[in-house]
C-alpha cells in the first residue's frame, strides 16, 4: 500500500543552557501541547506515538518513562521509543503509518544535557572496547575529522569560522535558537575546533506530528509531504572511514529521493563547523541552496532532540510557503557514523 | 531585599554520580589483539579486500564475513589526522596537554585511535612518524598502549602471519567508568521533597480529571497536562494491597529490618494514587487490605521509616477499591 505521509505541525522549546526548575517532563509538555493546538488535535486522537532520547544523559535508567506522563499514555496507547535522536523515532513513525497501522503520530525528543559533563557522556556511546577506555570526548572526534579536512584542502579555520557566523547570524530570526548573532571565534577547545566551531550545550525538546493522506489536509493548510527517507551508517571504527567524506549521508539521500530534483532548502544536522563542510559535499548542495535558515545546530543542540528539529525546521519552512522542496538530514554518533535524509515537499 | 524576605521555594539539586563496571567477554579476535598488547604485540587482521585492519574487527567491514586471518603488524607507524588537546580530562591517557591521533601502523591499512606525547602542537601533524610507548604494567587492555611518541624513522613492511595463540590469552576486560551529574528534580519533585521535611506529604491536582498525584511529577498521565495545584494529602492513609517479604533486604540502608516483613501499598487520604512503604508496628501475618496505618518518621529522617497501625477500624472496600 502506498500513501502519503506529511509532517503537518511542528513546535519546539526555547533551547536554554540550563533549566534546572523544570523536570523532563515538565520540559516537554508545553511543546506537546503547542504542537497538539496548532492541529486541533487531542492526545486521544494520535494513532502512534514515538519519543526520542538518551538515559545517559540524564544518568538515569528507563528515564523516557517519565516523559510519558506528558502524553496521557491511560488508557493504553501504541507507543514506542529510540535510544537515538528523535529523527529517528519520526522514521519509526512513518513506518508505521506506511504499514497503515495508523493515520497520525506524534513525535517527540527532548534532551538535557545540563545535569552532566556531556563531552564526558558522550563518550559512553563509543566502541568499548578499544575507543571509550581511553575517553576521547565529542569534540576531541570531531577535531580530527575537522585537521583530516583541513589536510585534504577541503577547509581552512576562516572558512569554519564563516560557517559558524553564517549561522549564528541566521539564527537572528530564531527565537528558540541558543546562540544568535555575533559570536566571536573563541578560544581551541581542541584544535582545530574552537569555541565558535562547536555547539552550545543546552536543554530542549522537540515535537512534530505525521499525518497520512487527507488526514494531512484537514490538518494543515500546505502540509510537507514526505517525499522520501533513508538512513545508512558507517563503520563504526574511524580509523576504517574517510573522514573527509560521508558516503552514508550521500546514500540515504540517493534512496531519498534527493537527487532527483533540486532542493532550495537545506536543514543539516552539522553539530560542528567542520561536518557542514562533508554534508555539503555529500549532498551536491551549491550556493542556490539555502542551507539552515535556522541556524542549524551550532544555535541549538539540545541533545536527541537536534536532528528532528532538522525536519520540523523544515516542514515549517514548507507550512508556511517559504520552501516548495527541502532537505532535512540528522546524524547521531561520533563524526557523522549515523546520518538520516528526508525529502519534503510543498504542493502549490 | 531584605532579611526578612521568605525565600521562594527551592529546587533541588545534588550530585549524583553513576559508576559502572561494565564486564565484557572478548571474541577471539577481540582476545588476540588484547592479549597481544600486553606481550608487546600489535596484531592486525585481514579483510576480504587484502587490507589489514588495526585495530582488528570480527567481521568484514565491506561483507559483514567472519574474519580471522591474524597478522602482527609494526610498533611505528604515520599519523594520519590529529587534534591538539590543551585541557586533558579525568580520565584521558595523559594528564598533560597531549594530541589526540589517529596513526595507521607500519604493515596496516586503517588507523588505530589513541593519544601521542608531544611538546606541543606545533611539534605534529600529519604525517610525521611515532612509535608506540608501552604501559609499565599490562593487563590486556587498549591502555597498555601508554600513548604514542614522535620517532624519526622511516615505515617499514612489517607485516607476518600470527596465530594469535598466546599463554594465558585475555578472554575479558573490565572497563570501569564514572560519571558525574548534578541531578535536579524540577518543580514538582522538589516540591514534595521541601514538604517531606516539615513531615508533611503533598501532591498535586490534575486540572482536567481532578485526581491528586502523589509523589507529584508534574503531570496527569491519563490527561497529559501540568498539574500545578499543591494539596496536602495523609498523614493517614489505608492498605490497599501487600506483599510479605521473606528475603532480607541487601542494601545497607535496610539491613537491620527482620525478615518476614510487609510492604504495602497505601492509598494517603485525600489522594488517588497509592504509595507503596513498609510496614511496622504489627505482626507481619496481620496485616490486611483496609487496614488505617499512619507514617513513623525516621528520626533524622526526611521520609517516612515505615507506616502503622492507626488504631481505627478498617476502611470499606468500596472507598480504596478505585486505588488497588
Amino acid at each position: 500500500m502506498t500513501r502519503d505521509v506529511a509532517i503537518v505541525a511542528f513546535a519546539q522549546s526555547d533551547h536554554l543552557r540550563r533549566t534546572d526548575e523544570l523536570s523532563e517532563v515538565e520540559m516537554l509538555m508545553p511543546v506537546l501541547h503547542e504542537v497538539l493546538r496548532r492541529t486541533g488535535l487531542q492526545t486521544s486522537d494520535i494513532g502512534f506515538t514515538c519519543s526520542g532520547s538518551a538515559d545517559y544523559l540524564a544518568g538515569r535508567a528507563f528515564s523516557f518513562t517519565m516523559a510519558l506522563d506528558g502524553v496521557g499514555a491511560w488508557p493504553p496507547i501504541s507507543e514506542s521509543h529510540v535510544e537515538m535522536d528523535g529523527a529517528w523515532a519520526l522514521y519509526e513513525a512513518w513506518v508505521k503509518i506506511l504499514t497503515g497501522d495508523a493515520d497520525t503520530a506524534l513525535v517527540y525528543a527532548y534532551g538535557k544535557s545540563s545535569p552532566g559533563e556531556l563531552r564526558d557522556v558522550l563518550t559512553r556511546q563509543l566502541d568499548p572496547y578499544y575507543v571509550a577506555p581511553l575517553w576521547p570526548d565529542s569534540i576531541a572526534l570531531a577535531a580530527l575529522q575537522a585537521q583530516a579536512l583541513i589536510d585534504a584542502g577541503a577547509t581552512d579555520e576562516p572558512a569554519l569560522a564563516g560557517i559558524a557566523a553564517r549561522s549564528r547570524a541566521a539564527a537572528s530570526d530564531n527565537p528558540h535558537a541558543q546562540l544568535k548573532g555575533s559570536v566571536p571565534p573563541g578560544d581551541y577547545l581542541v584544535q582545530p575546533l574552537r569555541t565558535g566551531d562547536c555547539p552550545p550545550i543546552g536543554d530542549g525538546a522537540a515535537a512534530v506530528i505525521l499525518a497520512a493522506g487527507d488526514r494531512a489536509r484537514e490538518l494543515c493548510d500546505r502540509p510537507a509531504w514526505i517525499r522520501g527517507m533513508d538512513h545508512r551508517i558507517e563503520p563504526h571504527s574511524l580509523g576504517v572511514r574517510d573522514l573527509t567524506d560521508s558516503p552514508s549521508t550521500r546514500l540515504a539521500a540517493e534512496r531519498a529521493g534527493a537527487f532527483d530534483r533540486p532542493v532550495d532548502t537545506a536543514e543539516l544536522h552539522a553539530p560542528f563547523s567542520s561536518q557542514e563542510v562533508v554534508l555539503r559535499a555529500a549532498l551536491k548542495l551549491d550556493d542556490r541552496v539555502r542551507v539552515n535558515p535556522s541556524g542549524g545546530a551550532l544555535a541549538a543542540n539540545p541533545v536527541m532532540a537536534a536532528g528532528l528539529i532538522r525536519l520540523g525546521e523544515a516542514a515549517a519552512r514548507i507550512h508556511r510557503g517559504e520552501s516548495d522542496r527541502a532537505l532535512a538530514h540528522a546524524t547521531s554518533g561520533p563524526c557523522l557514523q549515523q546520518n538520516l535524509v528526508a525529502v519534503l515537499e510543498g504542493e502549490s | 531585599m531584605t532579611a526578612a524576605a521568605t525565600p521562594a521555594p527551592q529546587t533541588l539539586r545534588a550530585p549524583l554520580v553513576v559508576e559502572f563496571p561494565f564486564t565484557r567477554s572478548l571474541g577471539p579476535v577481540q582476545s588476540a589483539f588484547l592479549t597481544g598488547l600486553r606481550e608487546r604485540a600489535v596484531l592486525g587482521v585481514k579483510g576480504s579486500d587484502g587490507r589489514v585492519l588495526v585495530p582488528p574487527v570480527e567481521y568484514d567491514p565491506a561483507t559483514a564475513e567472519e574474519i580471522r586471518d591474524l597478522v602482527e603488524v609494526g610498533v611505528t607507524g604515520t599519523v594520519t589526522t590529529w587534534a591538539w588537546n590543551p585541557a586533558p580530562r579525568r580520565d584521558q591517557p595523559l594528564a598533560t596537554p597531549f594530541a589526540w591521533v589517529l596513526v595507521r601502523l607500519d604493515g596496516a591499512d586503517t588507523s588505530l585511535l589513541h593519544v601521542l606525547d608531544a611538546p606541543g602542537p606545533d611539534a605534529v601533524r600529519s604525517g610525521m612518524r611515532v612509535r608506540i610507548r608501552w604501559a609499565e604494567e599490562r593487563t590486556g587492555a587498549i591502555t597498555d598502549i601508554a600513548c604514542f611518541e614522535p620517532y624519526d624513522s622511516e615505515p617499514t613492511a612489517h607485516v607476518t602471519g600470527h596465530s594469535g595463540e598466546f599463554a594465558d590469552a585475555v578472554t575479558g576486560i573490565v572497563t570501569p567508568a564514572r560519571l558525574d551529574y548534578t541531578y535536579s528534580p524540577g518543580r514538582a519533585q522538589s516540591g514534595y521533597i521541601n514538604a517531606l521535611a516539615d513531615r508533611r506529604t503533598v501532591g498535586e491536582r490534575c486540572p482536567s480529571c481532578r485526581k491528586v498525584y502523589v509523589p507529584p511529577r508534574g503531570a496527569c498521565p491519563t490527561c497529559g497536562v501540568a498539574t500545578d495545584e499543591q494539596v496536602e494529602v495523609g498523614p493517614r492513609g489505608t492498605v490497599t494491597t501487600y506483599c510479605i517479604v521473606n528475603i532480607k533486604a541487601a542494601h545497607t540502608a535496610n539491613l537491620d529490618i527482620e525478615v518476614p516483613y510487609v510492604y504495602a501499598h497505601i492509598a494517603l487520604d485525600g489522594a488517588d494514587l497509592a504509595l507503596h512503604a513498609r510496614i511496622g508496628g504489627i505482626p507481619y501475618d496481620q496485616v490486611r487490605m483496609g487496614l488505617r496505618v499512619e507514617p513513623v518518621w525516621a528520626e533524622d529522617g526526611r521520609h517516612p521509616d515505615h507506616y502503622r497501625p492507626t488504631g481505627e477500624p478498617d476502611a470499606d472496600y468500596d472507598t480504596y477499591k478505585e486505588l488497588l
